[in-house]
């Protein structure tokens, strides 16, 4: 067979191929490994109570997921994009290039971001300034900057334990890192006073600009050993600090719960880490989780719908719902967001 | 000749003192050669022992696996419970969800204790009920949806206890450990010790390892390896119906009727380069060909077994060709000789010579494909996935997972229990990638000539 008739052939048989597939009659979802166990925990509950099948629900982080959503309308692409941070205007203009106009938003809780060391360990009682002298790159010392030099806790707090430190924090391309630095390390950095130095030495063009570079030299960590970020996932980290008895941990909630008997989970401004402590806004280091919907898809792949509102029933995401069990922080706007997606509310432009 | 005297006096060696005296040199070079043999069988050794510690810590972890605690007991399905219609009609016993499962289970078991008269102490009915599996009521309502004349009698159950409760029978929690725990507690174990005594709880052989779904962070206790093991065998399907033909086709070819040229030259230095390629670059190329061009459906075994196939294509084609060419030119040119055609010669008697080693190398690339876990991430394969694909081929078509990505998937998961569950799915692939060599031995074995 000749080149020219063999292309020809092949274009054919991957035609052919296409319309076997048929409709497809599961949902596609993919996104944030933050919210992947709670999404197959209602995955798992919407395919054994309805007459749905089971949604498929990959990992890949909310970054990932969220442009897998905007790669365009059809069977082929994802229905839901689960996120642990927000939608970016990058996002939503690449969907808006791909055809992807209504996307709807739903918040379906908040997730808390603990600090755990190992189970025989002292305990430890943290403020983000005590973080942020313990990891910060530079602190201010006597009105100056300097590297730090921080050898235990002790000396980044007198009354913390004098123990090594060695810190396991979310590598950059996870969304809870987003959240460790502007909730821990930023909040550390102006309680600390490196934060004013450090916007006074900046050189950006305008206010703005100066902010964002104080901002991003708060967010840098030591790289003598004493922080080391984590690119995998949480069970990475639990196995580092068992090899690592002195280690200090980044962990979400619903991970420490499940391994509550290996770890020591440390206090934040005095607040023990728990549904009740985040829910009430005590526990100061928290996020909202996400999905986004594409809303084309709903009537046309079998079941979105009904696994939105499924996903956001007081059963589920409500408090003492099933996610709630599991370390999922109840929203307590909930009824609204119930309302929204019954009504399909599409998620309004980013300012 | 006496046999007092030997021709070869270090024959004796051990009881006669030698007439050879060696020199330096002799002796220096004695001792490179000892010790060279030292350093191999040293590294033989190192070897052995890293496999040995291996494999001691995956069957250590995952053999625990295939067995499970469960519960045994009678439970009562209640008809003003479960069909509030009263006419045994399906939409109407649809509407019974697992929760409604769930407490019945939880007051069945509770039924149980008391009819057994054990003392359940300071425990909770809450905390009772989270001794049985969520999966349970689950089964339960699948096994009442199938049958729904059991509604009204009385049933004899055997449900999966919690992972928690499991997990105290194979050691990984412990008294203290559960003291700790949230999920669990030491009055728990404790009652959970008095079941077994009763005979309501115990281990026994779990088939369901194999032949379920997999399940959520909340039930390590019920996930298996069913849908992985279809995923898997589908896209070994795919592989070997695409890439055996292609590939013999393709060594043929070369081997025997491409003309000696720069090109030819240019293809095979490619093929072999092909081969060493990371498998993760074929996943970049399944996706832009076959999903975003072709329009593939996502997570499917079609899309899987292409890239596959994509990737075990080389490592076919090369075994292959060696095989035809350690066919002696003496077979073709007898052929030839009386008269077949190069076709003849190649069907007739070339390709049937060359098939062990043509099967040795098809079976050893599959295998290969069978444990790849990179170019399937890109293909959106790694993802919980609970419902078994169809019969093929439309079943190519549905989502699934495979072996090696779902034992990625369990070492990713919160729950301690995974562990366990991702060492024996290690078992079950090292047995498949064990049985598909054993094959592939049989038949070099079998089929071997020697010319």
């Amino acid at each position: 067979m000749s080149l020219i008739k063999l292309i020809p052939s092949a274009v054919a048989i991957l035609a052919a191929s296409t319309v076997i597939a048929s409709a497809r009659d599961q949902l596609q979802i993919a996104g944030s490994s933050t919210v992947l166990p709670y999404a197959t925990i209602v995955a798992e509950a919407f395919g054994e109570n309805g007459d749905f099948k089971t949604p498929v629900v990959e990992g890949g982080g909310s970054g990932a997921g969220r442009k897998k959503l905007c790669e365009g309308v059809g069977e082929s692409t994802i229905d839901i994009a689960n996120s642990s941070s927000h939608i970016t205007q990058s996002d939503v203009d690449l969907c808006k290039t791909n055809g992807v106009t209504d996307i709807m938003e739903v918040r379906i809780g908040y997730d808390g971001i603990v600090f755990a060391s190992d189970i025989n360990g002292p305990d430890f009682v943290l403020t983000p300034v005590d973080v942020f002298n313990a990891i910060g790159a530079k602190v201010a010392k006597d009105g100056a900057l300097v590297d730090n030099t921080a050898k235990t806790w002790a000396d980044a707090n007198a009354a913390l334990p004098a123990q090594d430190i060695l810190t396991f924090i979310p590598g950059t391309k996870h969304g809870t890192r987003e959240v460790f630095d502007t909730k821990v390390l930023l909040e550390g950095c102006k309680t600390n006073g490196a934060y004013d130095l450090l916007l006074a030495a900046s050189t950006g063009a305008d206010d703005a600009a100066k902010k964002k570079e104080a901002e991003a030299a708060c967010f840098t960590t030591r790289t003598d050993g004493a922080s080391v970020d984590i690119d995998g996932d949480y069970t990475e980290t639990l196995s580092r600090i068992a090899a690592n008895k002195n280690a200090i941990g980044v962990f979400g909630l619903s991970f420490y719960e499940n391994n509550t008997d290996k770890l020591k989970v440390a206090t934040v401004n005095g607040i023990v880490p728990s549904v009740e402590t985040i829910s009430k806004g005590e526990y100061p280091v928290s996020r909202p989780l996400y999905f986004y919907v594409k809303k084309a898809h709903i009537g046309v792949i079998p079941g979105l719908k009904e696994y939105v509102s499924f996903f956001v029933s007081d059963d589920m995401a409500g408090p003492g719902g099933v996610l709630a069990d599991y370390g999922l922080v109840p929203d307590p706007e909930l009824a609204a967001t119930q309302a929204a997606v019954e009504a399909e509310t599409v998620m309004a432009p980013l300012n | 000749m006496t046999a007092s005297a030997p021709l070869n006096p270090r024959a004796h060696h051990d009881t006669r003192a030698s007439l050879l005296v060696q020199d330096p040199r002799t002796k220096a070079r004695n001792a490179t050669e000892k010790r060279f043999r030292a350093y191999g069988l040293s590294a033989i050794v190192l070897a052995l022992l890293a496999l040995v510690w291996l494999l001691i810590s995956i069957f250590g972890n995952g053999l625990p696996a295939f067995k499970q605690s469960f519960i045994t007991m009678p439970v009562t399905l209640d008809a003003a419970l479960l069909d509030k219609g009263g006419k045994r009609d399906p939409a109407d016993l649809a509407k019974a969800t697992t929760i409604a499962y769930g407490k019945l289970l939880a007051s069945a078991l509770q039924a149980e204790i008391a009819a057994k008269g054990i003392d359940i102490g300071a425990i909770k009915p809450k905390d009772l009920a989270k001794m049985i599996s969520e999966e349970s009521p689950a089964t339960l309502r699948n096994r009442v949806l199938a049958d729904p004349a059991l509604i009204g009698t009385t049933v004899q159950v055997t449900v999966l206890a919690s992972g928690r409760i499991d997990g105290y029978y194979k050691g990984r929690v412990t008294m203290e450990s559960a003291a700790l725990d949230k999920n669990t507690s030491p009055e728990q174990l404790a009652l959970a010790d008095k079941l077994k005594t009763a005979g309501v709880l115990s281990m026994q052989v779990n088939p369901g390892f194999l032949t379920m779904p997999d399940a959520s962070d909340k039930r390590p206790e019920a996930a298996g390896l069913g849908v992985a093991i279809m995923g898997s065998i589908y896209m070994m399907l795919v592989v070997l119906v695409l890439a055996l033909p292609i590939g013999v086709a393709a060594s043929v070819y070369l081997e025997e009727f491409a003309p000696k040229n720069k090109i030819t030259d240019l293809i095979e230095v490619n093929i072999a380069n092909l081969a060493a390629v990371p498998s993760i670059v074929y996943g970049i190329l399944g996706l832009s060909i076959f999903i975003n061009f072709a329009g593939l459906p996502q997570s499917a075994p079609i899309v899987g077994g292409l890239v596959l196939t994509l990737m075990t294509l080389p490592r076919i084609i090369i075994p292959t060709r060696a095989a035809l060419k350690a066919v002696p030119p003496s077979i073709r040119d007898a052929a030839l000789g009386v008269g077949a055609s190069r076709l003849q010669t190649i069907t007739h008697h070339v390709l049937p010579l060359a098939m062990p080693g043509i099967l040795t190398g098809t079976i050893i690339g599959l295998a290969q494909a069978l444990g790849e876990t990179a170019p399937l991430l890109l293909i959106g394969m790694v993802a919980f996935v609970r419902d078994f694909p169809g019969a093929p081929p439309e079943g190519l078509f549905d989502p699934a997972s495979a072996l090696p990505v779902q034992i990625y998937n369990w070492t990713q998961r919160g729950d301690p229990g995974f562990v366990e569950r991702a060492s024996g799915a290690i078992i079950v692939l090292l047995v498949f990638l064990i049985a598909m060599n054993a094959v592939a031995i049989y038949f070099r074995r079998k089929f071997e000539r020697r010319w």
